[in-house]
């Protein structure tokens, strides 16, 4: 008998053990939502199964008697808006910033400071000032992911600089590289996956930022629908918008994961990166 | 015809002195292996004529002129590892010290400009032995492979001076032995100047036409740090002299 660490699990052995915490807190769901709906036909906390089909019907392929359109529809392509442009905004700002800071020294004695301080500044306690600033309209909801994110990018990859060995700085010198050229040829082509890899990590924040400023002022959004069924408790349909906004998610690190792959196979090579 | 003198030179870090005393001239054309104990400063010498440090005191002079504070073309150098760029292939590798000279403001070229910096940069890689490589990237390379790269890559630029920093310390002895005729023949051919570090005394006899020794020559034994190493042998290898090499092997042995 080999050590528990020793022991490995096969390949359709993984998957089945990957599947069955999933498994097995749906049936926990179905067995306590069975419970409360015996004791109380009317109760809203735990729907049954035939109540989410209903609701996803209404949001997802019925158009909205109010508006005529399918209001799962227009939530995410307005949400999906706000997160691409702020947390395309941010990637843009991290990828300047953060190898300037990590490449020129005169830079970094001047932004590092003021990039740490930003980042420090907890985003949401300055959301009221930005709806202040920038209005009620998109802008503050992008502003609030950039201003969110970006820090943390930039920082992420002023250290992604340093850690190239100095040996490829020299060389490229000896190459004849002027300063903007080192910047040019060898840090940002070698910069790109790693932003990927950042943009993959500020996903999370991002959304949270995205789902709070909708949550406050918004007229559509994932965001601001789950917040605005909340008042009528419809767990029937906040619940299939949360899976909704996860499989987004999920979708979103995938497509980066493969595009890293596909547009730098360099980056991946005999390395294990997930 | 460049020629590097050396004067007086002295470098410090704080209190600590590394070198000192350095005083040395080498003709045009001088293939100099420099071998010592770990510590004595090899590295910094070599990082002195890169240009990556300054010395403290004293003079570096390449044909009359002080040596620029900073890495430059004219200075090849190949380390023992992390010298070739990842994210480009093997002929990328080697096209950049084209392109960069070329196309000052992207760095690249096109079109026609482009296939002659190709047509030159597969030329170089003829000469290493990596044309079948021409498209891998580094890390699908061998490390003998790689530094043959890093060789190629400092050829195209044709620098005056070409500084090896113990290029095969992490190669196999056989890959060793093949390495040791690529640089015989690329020296011969291009006449240029080299400068290479090496652990190996055989290494050092080989290929040098001089082999420089560094080592410290005063010992305060309260304070090590106040006395530097300095060249304790300097000697020109006009043939294969067998027995220099065991009387200096011997006397490396007693100081070590």
């Amino acid at each position: 008998m080999s050590r528990l660490i020793n022991r490995q699990p096969d390949r359709t052995g993984a998957i089945v053990l990957g599947i069955l915490p999933f498994v097995l807190l749906a049936l926990l769901y179905l067995i306590a939502s069975d419970l409360r709906l015996e004791a109380n036909p009317n109760d809203k906390l735990l729907p049954a199964l035939s109540s989410f089909g209903e609701a996803i019907q209404q949001v997802a392929v019925e158009p909205s008697r109010r508006t005529g359109e399918i209001v799962l529809w227009g939530d995410t392509l307005a949400s999906l808006q706000r997160l691409g442009l702020g947390v395309g905004l941010a990637a843009l700002a991290g990828l300047a910033f953060g190898i300037l800071t990590g490449a020129v020294p005169y830079a970094r004695a001047t932004l590092s400071p003021l990039i740490a301080a930003l980042s420090l500044i907890p985003p949401l306690a300055i959301l009221p000032i930005l709806f202040i600033v920038f209005g009620l309209g998109e802008l503050s909801k992008v502003v609030l992911i950039v201003i969110g994110v970006a820090p943390f990018i930039m920082r992420d990859l002023a250290l992604r600089v340093g850690e190239l060995p100095s040996e490829q700085i020299i060389k490229a010198q000896t190459l004849g590289a002027s300063s903007w050229q080192v910047i040019i040829r060898v840090l940002l082509p070698q910069m790109l996956p790693r932003l990927i890899d950042s943009v993959r990590l500020s996903l999370g924040p991002a959304w949270l930022f995205l789902i709070a400023a909708e949550a406050i002022a918004a007229t559509d959004g994932l965001g601001y629908r789950i917040f605005l069924l909340r008042r009528y408790m419809a767990m029937d349909t906040i619940l299939p918008y949360v899976v909704w906004i996860t499989l987004l998610a999920f979708l979103l690190d995938w497509l980066l994961r493969v595009v890293s792959r596909k547009a730098f196979p360099w980056f991946h090579l005999g390395v294990n990166r997930t | 015809m460049s020629k590097l003198v050396i004067n007086n030179l002295w470098k410090e870090y704080g209190t600590q002195i590394v070198l000192e005393r350095v005083n040395l001239e080498v003709a045009d054309g001088e293939f100099c292996t420099i071998v010592g104990a770990s510590g004595c400063g090899k590295t910094t010498f070599l990082r002195m004529l890169l240009g990556q440090e300054q010395p403290t005191r004293g003079d570096l002079l390449l044909d009359g002129e002080a040596i620029p504070n900073e890495p430059g073309p004219d200075r090849g150098v190949v380390f023992q590892r992390y010298s070739v760029f990842p994210h480009l292939t093997a002929l990328q590798n080697v096209m950049m010290g084209l392109e960069l000279h070329r196309a000052p403001i992207t760095g690249r070229l096109w079109g026609g400009k482009r296939r002659q910096a190709q047509e030159q940069a597969l030329a170089a890689l003829d000469a290493v032995g990596l044309h079948g490589a021409r498209d891998k990237y580094p890390s699908a390379l061998s490390g003998g492979m790689q530094q043959r790269l890093a060789i190629a890559q400092s050829l195209v630029k044709e620098p005056k001076i070409l500084l090896l920093d113990e290029p095969f310390g992490a190669l196999d002895p056989g890959i060793r032995h093949d390495m040791h005729d690529l640089v015989r023949e690329l020296w011969e051919r291009n006449r240029m100047t080299i400068f290479m570090i090496t652990h190996d005394i055989q290494e050092a006899f080989d290929l040098g036409t001089r082999v420089l020794t560094f080592d410290k020559v005063r010992h305060d034994p309260q304070q090590p740090e106040r006395y530097g190493a300095t060249i304790t042998y300097n000697l020109p290898l006009e043939r294969k002299d067998k027995s220099a090499m065991a009387e200096l092997q011997a006397k490396l042995a007693l100081s070590a």
